[in-house]
């Protein structure tokens, strides 16, 4: 299993470069759909097919090139979780897309694209040491940035020079943190950072400093809010299907993931730093309600509630790490993480639902515009009922999944102690059932309007992503179960719980090349030692 | 665009070819000396874009178009990933399988010459594909656009060809 | 023996120079510029974190070549060339940024007829 890791991330970028080349040959607009998705029906067997392994941490050193010169691949529980989240969620955007990009022109050059962010997306939840997430991140950023321009219009390209020069001013803040850690701890291989931060008994300034730039490069990565201002933006303008991956799994993978691995895994999760993503998430999440509230624009109302939605992640591992050094009870903390995940989960499900019935209702009608919209629900029965249901889900009403997420948050704020977070979460989740409301009522409810009139149902392809969406939002509610929950989710909990990766992870061959000096150095960096390669 | 005047293009014509070597020379030593895949291959694309840029866009449109270097874009791609993939063979993903022979020569280091020619045909493909995007596919003054590159064509807005 | 601080100030105030353009200037093309300075200080501090020397000798260029002599003082004492690996992989990111910077400012330029960003201010709120 270990020797197929690899394949994850090699599967979708092979995709990337054939899928232009062959789309050519084919001609047909659907016909240039059909590689990329056994290519990521493909890699979701395979996460599926780790997820269903046994709890280990499975380390691949490519090459056959150990410790101190290889470059490794660290597949653990937080890993394994999120790779099923994106595979799925990937696969129903790319069978959506198969119609919806009957729209644009060159479906070969998307259908590349999209393999490639999903390539970056891999790259960077398997990735071993802190370089490798950068570049993964960039891939995956790059083809992103081509994507929310993808129809060319002015507002697109404008949108995406906004996201590129911020997201690439992010980039950079990420690589001087590189810089800085490597200069002070000698490794790029996160689990020996983490060692040696360990060894020397927590960060010292310069990684306090190395961890700020980290804070500020991932945390716009995440839309976190003093650096959410590129979200409105883009997430819109790009075409419905990449919106939804965007918003579904592109600021999980490459934001919340990296800051959790970045904040938990390496530096330890410390008072400073849980009070910090507190800051952040709660920011987030009240900011992002409160302008979202206001939007007339469906596409930029949905795009502000992920402000929102991820403020709730980034909330309660924050919260989790502050109640971890203050020595409350590991049940607590464990709750707390766990509410943070599902909430992860969650929200990858029902924001790209309500992204792809965004998609479908501008397919069927030519506009977004709130105003402009009224009585769907009569033309359009598949996608109003799927637009309920994921309306219904983000709103927080029960059975739906983001009830029990929501609601395991605001239990484990309680149980730690931090009344007055739990009731702005609840005031933030009441304000979310009001603007979606007002979505409810103005695009299902009401007569339909003029530009309604001549709506039709939309293709099928489209109608089945849109469903199976809906019945994982009902579906994703069994994880709390005990049975489901320990067998899904609870091993990323238990990563995100016990902090820096323990010692004896390291691959037994590699002892012989550990040096005792290697580790904890203020300023001095170990040489690198060039193995000869025999014949 | 039009070329160039004819000292320009005689020049180019004396000095691409050398260009060129330069390039292909900088991918082949680039397990020995600095240099390697990448900027082998930025050196390949600086000669082809002198090319195109002294003799002018109808010269290149015969000579150098656009649809090969796509191709061998992904071609050069397509193969640094089987190189990678062959590795399986030997024991895991992208594991040197070839005879490893006395280091800094040229016939050494097993599959690392094979991965560089296929970044240097990559980049030098890529970036002169992403010259020809950048200079070439403009739109005319009466707004119908020549790229055969993405746009919306039921918005109203100018069509793109099918590519 | 490790760096004084003058270069590292110095990379610092490059970076400095590039946010003030990407932050200031209403030109894309002075954009994409103030983005290309901030990549090179980066690069820059990234390849100031490698420089090392043996105290009294001077410094050696990490590079093998055939037949060499003293090669265990090279592999000690010649300058790290994992950050400079790093520098060579954070370049072609740069060049594929500023390839599909220069894309979007021309594809504007063409539907607005001018680079100044204080027109194309359509999204808003």
């Amino acid at each position: 299993m270990q020797k197929l890791l690899p394949l994850l991330v090699a599967i979708p970028l092979a995709g990337g470069f054939l899928v232009p080349i062959l789309g050519r040959l084919t001609g047909t607009r659907r016909g240039a759909a059909v590689l990329p998705i056994l290519m990521v029906a493909a890699v979701l067997v395979l996460s599926l097919a780790l997820l269903a392994g046994p709890d280990e941490t499975l380390v691949l050193w490519i090459g056959g090139w150990e410790f101190p010169i290889g470059i490794s691949l660290l597949a653990d529980g937080l890993t394994r979780y999120l790779l099923v989240i994106v595979a799925v969620v990937s696969l129903l955007a790319l069978l959506f897309s198969m119609d919806y990009m009957r729209q644009y022109t060159s479906p070969s050059l998307y259908y590349g694209l999209f393999m490639l962010m999903l390539a970056g997306m891999n790259g960077v939840v398997l990735a071993g040491d802190l370089f490798n997430i950068f570049v993964f991140i960039e891939i995956a950023g790059i083809a992103s940035y081509a994507l929310v321009a993808f129809g060319t219009e002015a507002d697109e390209l404008e949108a995406s020079l906004k996201y590129l020069t911020l997201g690439t001013v992010a980039s950079t803040f990420i690589l001087i943190g590189i810089a800085v850690v490597y200069n002070v701890t000698g490794q790029l291989n996160w689990a020996k950072v983490a060692e040696a931060i360990a060894a020397g008994g927590g960060p010292s300034m310069p990684l306090y400093v190395a961890a700020a730039f980290f804070l500020m490069g991932f945390g716009l990565k995440a839309a976190m809010v003093p650096f959410h201002a590129w979200l409105p933006d883009a997430h819109p303008s790009a075409p419905a299907p990449i919106s939804a991956m965007l918003s579904g799994v592109l600021i999980k993978a490459c934001g919340v993931y990296a800051l959790a691995r970045v904040v938990f895994s390496v530096f330890g999760g410390s008072e400073v730093f849980g009070w910090v993503l507190v800051a952040l998430g709660g920011a987030s999440m009240v900011v992002g309600v409160f302008l979202a509230v206001g939007q007339w624009d469906f596409k930029r109302l949905l795009a502000y509630h992920s402000i929102s939605q991820m403020g709730y992640v980034v909330l309660a591992l924050g919260a989790a790490a502050v109640m971890q050094a203050r020595g409350t009870s590991e049940a607590v903390v464990a709750l707390a993480i766990f509410g943070g995940l599902f909430h992860l989960a969650n929200h990858a499900i029902f924001k790209s639902l309500l992204f792809l019935c965004s998609g479908s209702v501008e397919y069927a009608t030519g506009t977004r515009q709130l105003k402009l919209l009224g009585g769907l629900g009569r033309k359009m029965p598949v996608t109003g009922a799927c637009l309920r249901i994921a309306a219904l889900s983000i709103s927080g009403v029960p059975p739906l999944n983001g009830f029990w997420s929501k609601l395991i948050i605001v239990l484990a704020l309680v149980l730690g102690g931090f009344y007055t977070l739990a009731v702005i979460t609840v005031i933030v989740s009441f304000v979310t059932l009001l603007s979606f409301a007002k979505v409810q009522r103005y695009v299902l409810g009401g007569e339909p309007t003029a530009a309604v009139e001549q709506a039709r149902e939309v293709p099928a392809a489209m109608c089945l992503a849109s469903l199976a969406l809906a019945v994982l939002c009902f579906a994703s509610s069994l994880i709390i179960l005990p049975a489901v929950k320990s067998r899904l989710v609870d091993p990323a909990v238990r990563v995100v719980q016990a902090g820096p990766p323990p010692r004896a992870k390291a691959p037994p061959r590699v002892v012989a090349a550990e040096r005792p000096g290697a580790v904890a150095a203020q300023a001095a960096v170990p040489p690198a030692r060039l193995e000869r390669t025999s014949p | 665009m039009q070329g160039m005047s004819l000292i320009v293009k005689n020049i180019t014509r004396l000095v691409a070819g050398f260009i060129a070597i330069f390039g292909v020379y900088t991918v082949f030593y680039g397990h020995v000396s600095p240099g390697g895949g990448f900027a082998g291959g930025v050196i390949l694309a600086g000669a082809l874009v002198l090319i195109v840029l002294a003799f002018g866009e109808e010269f290149s449109r015969k000579v150098l178009p656009h649809g090969v270097a796509q191709t061998s874009d992904a071609l050069g791609a397509m193969s640094f990933l089987l190189v990678a993939l062959f590795g399986y063979m030997a024991g895991g993903f992208f594991v040197n399988f070839l005879p490893r022979g006395e280091p800094c020569t040229l016939f050494s280091a097993g599959t690392i010459p094979i991965s560089n020619l296929a970044i240097g045909v990559k980049v030098g493909a890529g970036l002169f594909g992403a010259f020809l995007a950048l200079a070439l596919f403009r739109r005319q003054s009466d707004g119908h656009s020549r790229s055969p590159i993405a746009g919306r064509p039921n918005r109203g807005g100018p069509n793109g060809e099918e590519s | 023996m490790t760096l004084p601080m003058l270069p590292y100030l110095l990379a610092l105030l490059l970076l400095v120079v590039g946010l003030y353009a990407i932050v200031a200037k209403r030109n894309v093309i002075k954009i994409i510029v103030g983005l290309a300075i901030l990549d090179y200080a980066v690069n820059l501090i990234l390849v100031l974190v490698g420089y090392r020397t043996t105290p009294g000798a001077a410094p050696m260029a990490p590079i093998l070549t055939g037949g060499m002599a003293n090669e265990p003082a090279l592999v000690a004492g010649a300058v790290d060339p994992l950050p400079q690996a790093l520098v060579l992989t954070s370049i072609v990111i740069s060049l594929s940024v500023t390839a599909l910077l220069v894309a979007l400012g021309l594809r504007l330029y063409e539907k607005y007829g001018t680079f100044d960003t204080e027109r194309m201010r359509n999204l808003r709120g």
